[in-house]
C-alpha cells in the first residue's frame, strides 16, 4: 500500500470498527455508553483544532457543550410538555408563563440550528473581543476557564430558566422515540459516530487548506504571521468559533444518548477534563485528540467502577506522565514508535517528515517576556 | 448611606483574602511564567498544618503554623520546582496542564491522609469580636488577615527593592537570557522564588482556617479568583496584583450587596473581561525588549 | 504525521472495543437474574468520590451495615443479599449512568441511593422507564412523589414545617432566609414564605449563594442591618462552616441570633467547629442521642463496625432503615419482583432507630416523628421539641391551606 492510499485506508477501517464491528459485539447498555464516549471525541476533536493546532488553550469548552445541550435539551422539555404547557421544572420553581428565551425552541430546527449557531457566535464574540486586544497564551486560558466558572454560577442561579443545579433531564419522547429503549440508543449511537466521521473529515479538509497553514502559522509565530500582512486575530477567532461549534454539537447529541444536561457538565472541572483527554491522545494530530476524547472517558468508567479513589491518583498521575514524557500524547508517541519502525526496516537516518510533534513544537504563545 | 459604608470594611477583607492568595502567584507566575494550578493545594497543605499544629499548640495553633506553614508549603513548591516544573520554563501551558494533575493527585491524598470530612482549626481567644465600624462589626479574624496582607504585600516589596537576591529576581524577571549573561545563576533564583511564591501560599491556607472550611477541596474555592487578580494586575507586577485584589474585593462586596452572590460573581467576571480590553496586559505593564 | 500515527491509533482504537466487548461479556455472564440461585443482589449508589462523597460515604457504610445485619439472620426468602456498590462520583449524569447500569446489567432487585435532589431527579426517568425501585434516604423539599422511588427521609411537613412551628411557638416572627442556589433551598423557601404569609410571619430577607461558596462577609451584614428574630439555614456543605465562622466573628451569638438548619448534622458538626454552632438549632427527625433500645444497639453496632468515634446521623438512619424497609416488604411478598414488592410495601410498620416508621402505600413516604434539637458544646445534638406521633407523610402539602397554589 502506497503512503498516499494509507490514511483513506485507514479511516475506512474505523469507520467499519465503528459502524459494523462495535454495534455487533456490544449490547445496548455498553454501545450506550460508548456512543457517550464518541459525544466526547467530538468536543475533544474542536479543542484538537484550538489547542493542538491553533495554539489557543481553551479551558471554558464545557461553556459551548452546555449551550448546545441546553439548545436541544430545551427542545425536547417543550416537546415533551406539549403546546402550551410548561416543562415539569418550571411547574415546581413557581414559573406561570414560558419565559421569551424558551419560545423559540418548540420549533426542532431552530433548536439544532442554535446548537451550532450559539456556541459558534459566543467564541465568536468573545474571540474578537479578547484576540483583538492580543490577549493571549496563558492569559486567554485563565479567561476561558473564569468564563467556565461564571457560566456556571449563572445557570444554576437560574432555576426557573434552565433547571438550576438540575439541569435538565426527563425526555419521553426523543424525534418520534424513547430514549431508554434498545433501538433508540443503537440508532443515536449511528448517528454520533456518523457526525464524528464527518467532523473529523471537515476538520482535516480545513487543516489542509490555506486557512489551516495559517493557523499553524499564528500558533508557531503569531507576531511573525501579523508582520506578514494578516490579522492573526480574524484567524484565530474562526478556529475558536469551529471548535465551540464542535462542542455544541458534542452537547446536542450527549442529551439523548445520555438523557441528562447539568451544569455539572460544563464547569471547570469537566472543561479540564475535556483537555486532559486531548493531551493524552494527543494535541497535535486531530485523530489522537479524537481518540483521547474515547479512551480517557473510557478509561473513566471502567476504573471508576472499581477503584473509586483510585481513579483521581491514576488520572493525576497519567496526566503529569503524559505532559512530561510524551507532550505529544498517545498519537505521538505512537507516531514515534512507528518512525523507529521504519528507520530500523530501511536502515536510513530519521524521517524527513517535515513537521517534527516534539515537545518543542508549537510553544512559542509564551506569555512571559 | 450608611449601608454604603457599612460595606466598605467589608470589601476591604474580601479584598484582604484575595491578596493574600494571589501573592505567592503573582510571584512565581510573574517570575516565571508559571501558572501554577497546585497553588491551591498548597494553601490547603498550609491550612492542614494548623490543624496538624494545633495537638501541641491548643488555641495558638494559627500563629505558631504561620513560619512552619511557610516552609511546609515552600519545600512542596521546592520539590515540585526541581521535579518539574524546572523542564517547562516558557511553556506555560504545559505547566499549567501539569501542576492541575499535581494538584488532583494532592487533593486526594489529603482526602486519604485527613479523610473526606472538613477539619477544625479552633481559633485564638484574642481573635474572638470585632471592632464598630460604620455600623457593621469588623471582625478580629478579618483584621488580622488585613494586617497580614498588608506585611505580606510589604515584605515581598522590601525583598525586591532592598536584597540583593530580590534585585536578581527582578532582573531575572524582565530578561531572563540578559540576566544570565550577567553572571546570574538564574536556576537558584527560579528555586527561591518558587520556594518563596508556595509558602505564601501556605501562609495564606492559615489564614483562611479562621473563615472557611478545612478540607480537602480548599483550594478549588479560591483558584479561580487568584488566577483573576494576577491577570488583571499584570504579570507579576505587586502592585497590580495589590490595586486588582482592591478593586475586584470592592466590587464584589457592593455587588453583591445590591444584587446577590451569584451574581455578583458574574459581575465580576464580566468586569475583568472588559477592562482587558482597555489594558490587556493587566494593569501595570512590565516592560521588556526580550523577543517574544 | 497523521499517516504514521493511524495505524497504532486504529489498532488502539480496536483493542479499547475489544476490551469493552469482553468487559460486556463477562458482565453479561455474571449478571443473573437478581433472585436466582442463592443470592439477591442489591445495588447501592452513592457519590464515593468528589465533593458529596463526605457525606455519602457514610450512608452507604450505613446500608451496607443493614445488608449485613439481615444476611447474619438468615437473609431475605432463605437467600443472601450481595451488594453491588457503585460510585456516583458527585455528578448527576454519573447517577443516571449508573443506575442504568445497575438495572439492565446487574439486573438488581432494587436500588439505594442517591443524596441530592439533583441526583434523584436524574435517576427518576431511569427508574421510572425501567420499573425498578428507588429507595431515597436523605430529607428533600417534597412536591414530588414518583411509584418507583421510595422516600425514607422527611418530606417538607415532616421537617421544616416543624421547624416553622418551633420558631412560631417560640415568638420569633422576623425570618431571614439563607440558602445554597439549588433546587431544595429555593423550593424549601417558596414553601416557607407560604407559611409565613398565613402565620402572621415576615420574611425580612431571601440570599442565595452558589453552592462551594465560601465568602460570607456581605450576607452576614445583610442578616445584621435587618435585624430579624431567626435565620432559616438552608446552606448545603461547605458553605456551612463559613457561613456559621463568619456568623459568629461578627458578633451573632446562639441567644442574640439562634439559626435554624436543615442539612447540618451530628456528622457537619465537627467540620463547622463546635465553637461556632454550639446552641444553634436544627431540624430532624433523628439524633444518635434519640431514646430507645434500637438506636443504642443501632449506634453501638455502626460503632463496633467503622469505628469508635464515629457518629451516627439522620441521613444514615434513613438509609438503614431503607434496606430494612424494602427487606420486610421483600418478605412480606414472598418475591423481589418489583410490582408485588410495592403492593406488599404500603403499610409496613417497623420499630427502627428512630423509632416507629410505616410506609405509607399511596406517596411512598414514611410516617416519621419530627424533632428539634439543639447543637451542644460537646458536639451532640440534643432533642428539645418533638412532634410526640409520626406525621403522615405529604408531600404536596395537600392538608395545609396555606400550601394551595405551591405545586
Amino acid at each position: 500500500m502506497t503512503a498516499r492510499m494509507r490514511g483513506p485506508a485507514l479511516f475506512t477501517a474505523v469507520a467499519l470498527l465503528v459502524l459494523v464491528v462495535a454495534p455487533a459485539v456490544l449490547d445496548p447498555f455498553r454501545l450506550g455508553l460508548l456512543a457517550k464516549y464518541l459525544c466526547f471525541a467530538i468536543a475533544a476533536l474542536g479543542i484538537g483544532l484550538a489547542w493542538g493546532q491553533g495554539g489557543m488553550l481553551t479551558l471554558g469548552q464545557g461553556v459551548f457543550f452546555g449551550l448546545g445541550g441546553y439548545s436541544m435539551a430545551m427542545y425536547l422539555k417543550l416537546h415533551d410538555a406539549g403546546p402550551g404547557n410548561l416543562p415539569d421544572f418550571m411547574v415546581w420553581s413557581g414559573v406561570e408563563r414560558l419565559p421569551l428565551l424558551w419560545k423559540p425552541f418548540t420549533s426542532p430546527v431552530f433548536a439544532i440550528a442554535a446548537a451550532v449557531v450559539v456556541p459558534a457566535a459566543a467564541a465568536a464574540l468573545l474571540g474578537l473581543l479578547v484576540f483583538r486586544q492580543r490577549v493571549r497564551g496563558a492569559y486567554f486560558a485563565i479567561l476561558s476557564q473564569a468564563l467556565a466558572a461564571a457560566f456556571t454560577i449563572w445557570l444554576v442561579g437560574q432555576q426557573g430558566l434552565t433547571g438550576g443545579t438540575n439541569g435538565l433531564t426527563h425526555f419521553y419522547d426523543v424525534f418520534g422515540r424513547d430514549p431508554e429503549t434498545d433501538g433508540a440508543k443503537r440508532i443515536f449511537y449511528f448517528v454520533v459516530a456518523v457526525v464524528l466521521g464527518a467532523l473529523y473529515l471537515l476538520a482535516r479538509q480545513l487543516m489542509k487548506s490555506r486557512f489551516g497553514r495559517l493557523l499553524v502559522a499564528v500558533r508557531d509565530g503569531e507576531d511573525r504571521v501579523r508582520f506578514l500582512g494578516y490579522n492573526p486575530a480574524t484567524v484565530k477567532t474562526v478556529a475558536f468559533a469551529v471548535s465551540a461549534a464542535m462542542a455544541g454539537i458534542a452537547g446536542a447529541l450527549y442529551v439523548p444518548v445520555v438523557g441528562i444536561i447539568s451544569p455539572s457538565l460544563l464547569g471547570v472541572v469537566p472543561s479540564i477534563e475535556l483537555v486532559v483527554a486531548v493531551a493524552i491522545g494527543g494535541r497535535f494530530s486531530l485523530a489522537g485528540a479524537a481518540l483521547g476524547g474515547v479512551l480517557l472517558n473510557w478509561a473513566h468508567t471502567t476504573f471508576s467502577e472499581q477503584y473509586p479513589s483510585g481513579w483521581v491518583y491514576l488520572q493525576g498521575l497519567m496526566f503529569i506522565l503524559v505532559i512530561m514524557v510524551a507532550p505529544g500524547g498517545v498519537a505521538g508517541a505512537a507516531r514515534w514508535a512507528a518512525e523507529a519502525i521504519g528507520r530500523r526496516r530501511t536502515g536510513r537516518g530519521p524521517s524527513s517528515v517535515p513537521e517534527p510533534a516534539g515537545p518543542t513544537h508549537g510553544q512559542k504563545e509564551v506569555a512571559a517576556p | 448611606m450608611e449601608a454604603l459604608l457599612s460595606q466598605l470594611p467589608i470589601g476591604l477583607s474580601i479584598a484582604a483574602v484575595l491578596m493574600l492568595v494571589a501573592l505567592g502567584l503573582t510571584f512565581t507566575f510573574g517570575q516565571m511564567g508559571v501558572i501554577n494550578m497546585a497553588h491551591g493545594e498548597f494553601m490547603m497543605a498550609g491550612a492542614y498544618t494548623a490543624y496538624v499544629l494545633q495537638d501541641w499548640t491548643g488555641r495558638e495553633a494559627v500563629l505558631a503554623a504561620l513560619p512552619v506553614a511557610f516552609a511546609v508549603a515552600g519545600a512542596m513548591g521546592l520539590v515540585l520546582e526541581r521535579a518539574a516544573v524546572r523542564r517547562f520554563y516558557g511553556r506555560p501551558l504545559d505547566t499549567l496542564l501539569l501542576t492541575w494533575g499535581v494538584s488532583l493527585v494532592l487533593q486526594q491524598l489529603a482526602r486519604d491522609i485527613f479523610g473526606a470530612p472538613n477539619v477544625q482549626v479552633r481559633a485564638p481567644g484574642w481573635l474572638d469580636g470585632g471592632v464598630r465600624m460604620f455600623g457593621s462589626q469588623l471582625p478580629y479574624t478579618r483584621l488580622f488577615i488585613i494586617v497580614l496582607a498588608a506585611v505580606s504585600a510589604l515584605a515581598i516589596w522590601a525583598y525586591q527593592n532592598r536584597t540583593r537576591q530580590g534585585r536578581r529576581m527582578r532582573s531575572v524577571m524582565q530578561n531572563r537570557q540578559l540576566a544570565a549573561c550577567s553572571g546570574i545563576d538564574t536556576g537558584r533564583v527560579d528555586q527561591l522564588t518558587f520556594f518563596i511564591g508556595s509558602g505564601l501560599a501556605g501562609v495564606a491556607g492559615v489564614a483562611l482556617t479562621l473563615i472557611g472550611p478545612i478540607g480537602p477541596n480548599l483550594g478549588t474555592y479560591y483558584i479561580v479568583d487568584a488566577f483573576l487578580v494576577v491577570v488583571a494586575g499584570g504579570l507579576g507586577r505587586l502592585r497590580g496584583a495589590v490595586i486588582a485584589a482592591l478593586a475586584l474585593g470592592l466590587l464584589d462586596s457592593y455587588a453583591e450587596f445590591w444584587t446577590d452572590a451569584s451574581l455578583a460573581k458574574v459581575i465580576g467576571f464580566a468586569a475583568i473581561v472588559v477592562f482587558l480590553q482597555a489594558r490587556p496586559q493587566g494593569l501595570f505593564v512590565l516592560r521588556s525588549r526580550a523577543l517574544t | 504525521m497523521l499517516r504514521k500515527s493511524l495505524p497504532v491509533l486504529a489498532s488502539l482504537a480496536a483493542a479499547t472495543l475489544l476490551s469493552l466487548a469482553a468487559c460486556g461479556d463477562s458482565e453479561s455472564s455474571g449478571g443473573t437474574a437478581a433472585a436466582s440461585g442463592n443470592t439477591i443482589k442489591v445495588g447501592v449508589l452513592h457519590s464515593l468520590s468528589g465533593t458529596m462523597a463526605i457525606s455519602e460515604v457514610t450512608v452507604k457504610n450505613s446500608e451496607l451495615m443493614a445488608i449485613d445485619e439481615i444476611n447474619a439472620a438468615g437473609g431475605v426468602l432463605g437467600k443472601k443479599l450481595q451488594p453491588v456498590v457503585e460510585d456516583g462520583a458527585s455528578d448527576w449524569p454519573t447517577f443516571a449512568e449508573k443506575a442504568q447500569k445497575l438495572i439492565r446489567k446487574d439486573k438488581v432487585a432494587t436500588v439505594f441511593g442517591g443524596w441530592t435532589s439533583a441526583s434523584r431527579k436524574a435517576m427518576l426517568p431511569v427508574f421510572e422507564r425501567n420499573k425498578a425501585l428507588l429507595w431515597y434516604p436523605v430529607q428533600y423539599e417534597g412536591l414530588e412523589s414518583s411509584p418507583y422511588i421510595y422516600y425514607t427521609g422527611a418530606t417538607t411537613n415532616q421537617q421544616i414545617v416543624p421547624a416553622l412551628d418551633y420558631l412560631k411557638e417560640k415568638g420569633k416572627k422576623k425570618i431571614f432566609l439563607v440558602g445554597s442556589d439549588y433546587v431544595f433551598p429555593r423550593t424549601a423557601n417558596k414553601e416557607i414564605k407560604a407559611y409565613a404569609k398565613a402565620n402572621g410571619m415576615t420574611i425580612l430577607g431571601e440570599e442565595y449563594t452558589p453552592l462551594g461558596a465560601t465568602e460570607y462577609s456581605t450576607l452576614v451584614n445583610k442578616v445584621m442591618q435587618a435585624k430579624p428574630d431567626a435565620v432559616f439555614n438552608t446552606l448545603n456543605g461547605d458553605s456551612n462552616v463559613a457561613f456559621f465562622k463568619q456568623l459568629k466573628s461578627a458578633g451573632a451569638t446562639a441567644s442574640s441570633l439562634p439559626v435554624m438548619s436543615v442539612s447540618i448534622a451530628e456528622e457537619e458538626v465537627k467540620g463547622i467547629g463546635v465553637d461556632n454552632v454550639a446552641g444553634q438549632l436544627v431540624a430532624w427527625n433523628y439524633y444518635m442521642t434519640t431514646p430507645g433500645k434500637t438506636n443504642e444497639t443501632f449506634v453501638k453496632a455502626f460503632r463496633a463496625k467503622y469505628g469508635a468515634d464515629k457518629v451516627t446521623s439522620d441521613p444514615m438512619e434513613a438509609g438503614y432503615n431503607a434496606v430494612k424497609l424494602w427487606a420486610a416488604a421483600v418478605q412480606k411478598a414472598g418475591t423481589t419482583e418489583v410490582e408485588a414488592v410495592k403492593k406488599a410495601a404500603g403499610g409496613i410498620s417497623l420499630d427502627l432507630p428512630e423509632g416507629k416508621v410505616t410506609i405509607d402505600g399511596a406517596n411512598h413516604h414514611m410516617y416519621k416523628t419530627a424533632r428539634i434539637g439543639v447543637i451542644q458544646p460537646d458536639g451532640t445534638i440534643k432533642e428539645v421539641w418533638d412532634s410526640g406521633k409520626p406525621i403522615a407523610p405529604d408531600p404536596y402539602l395537600k392538608s395545609y391551606p396555606w400550601a394551595a397554589g405551591l405545586s
